[in-house]
């Protein structure tokens, strides 16, 4: 089994309004230094195989097909081998 | 002859009522309610994917709603030229499912944006705007994400087909930054695919029917598309 971790990110050049009105909150916390707060989507889940090939399909299709919008979003993931009862292998 | 309307209702639809009401009871046309989880469309002339949060929204608007088994049929359907009205989240499924070229981002304010909007009519031409002529309407807008975005090439090239059916404007009909509610690319309110037979929009004509809101403009967007299809 495997366990994946899916980050989705707005394109840089998208604006994310959402991240920008986050920030106003950090100056007002006094976090002068913090700057760019962006906010994307962490989306996590297993993929019942012992095949890796499969399971990278599968994860980047997911991800393509339906966790992200290639017109606005980037994807990344990665793909961990555990056992069945959730342990890192 | 009278064409017949197919209203989907998809979970979390929250207009498919308002345009049911709209188009049978003010209107007189003939409407039927077409279920998410179906696949037949019931004969239906014209497709009607209506307001709401579908899925609660979750992931993207309209994301998850493009993958029911109704939208493969209104895919079919649209692509052999049958006639599709989206409208607000019926718009945002459009999207998804790449009927309509685009993305809906948050609106540039953040808020939740409820208020009686004008638009020009951008693209008289068309079988959802020929009745209605090159003139401003006031239709409803209520959206959190109607922010229109798309990469400059597309932009490009839907403005020269001519595919911009809607602007937001002022009473007068001036495109202008200012009166764009949303921050949606070029005041975009409303588009439609190259071939002109699948048509999206934010603003809700279906609230804009009944004589009793003093409002009628949105009548006037199913008149045209019923006087289309009959002629």
């Amino acid at each position: 089994m495997f366990k994946a971790i899916v980050i989705v990110k707005r394109r840089p050049k998208i604006l994310d309004p959402q991240g920008k009105a986050v920030e106003q909150g950090a100056k007002l916390l006094g976090f002068n230094n913090v700057h760019n707060t962006r906010i994307g989507k962490y989306i996590e889940f297993f993929v019942d195989t012992t095949d890796k090939v499969l399971a990278d399909k599968e994860v980047k299709e997911y991800a393509e097909k339906l966790l992200s919008n290639p017109i606005m979003e980037d994807y990344e993931y990665t793909l961990t081998e555990i056992s069945s009862s959730g342990e890192n292998k | 002859m009278k064409p017949k309307f197919g209203v989907i209702v998809f979970p979390g639809s929250n207009c498919d009522y308002d345009a049911y009401y709209s188009l049978k009871k003010v209107l007189h046309f003939n409407t039927e309610f077409l279920w998410h989880k179906d696949k037949d469309l019931r004969n239906s002339d014209i497709i009607v994917l209506p307001g709401g949060f579908s899925y609660g929204d979750y992931l993207r608007t309209g994301a998850i709603a493009r993958f029911s088994p109704i939208m493969d049929s209104v895919y079919t359907f649209a692509m052999n030229g049958g006639i599709v009205i989206g409208i607000c989240n019926g718009f945002q499924i459009l999207l998804e499912i790449g009927l309509l070229p685009g993305v809906m981002l948050q609106n540039e304010s953040l808020k939740f944006i409820c208020k009686d909007q004008y638009l020009i009519v951008e693209n008289s031409e068309t079988i959802f705007t020929n009745k209605i002529g090159k003139k401003v309407i006031k239709i409803p807008i209520k959206h959190g994400e109607g922010n229109y975005y798309v990469d400059d090439d597309t932009l490009k090239e839907i403005e020269n087909n001519n595919q911009i059916i809607f602007r937001y404007s002022s009473k007068e009909g001036i495109v202008e930054k200012q009166f764009n509610p949303n921050g949606s690319l070029n005041n975009i309110a409303g588009i439609c695919n190259k071939s002109k037979n699948v048509m999206g929009m934010m603003p809700h004509p279906e609230n804009a029917c009944d004589p009793i809101l003093n409002k009628t403009d949105g009548a006037l967007i199913f008149k045209s598309v019923v006087e289309n299809f009959i002629n």
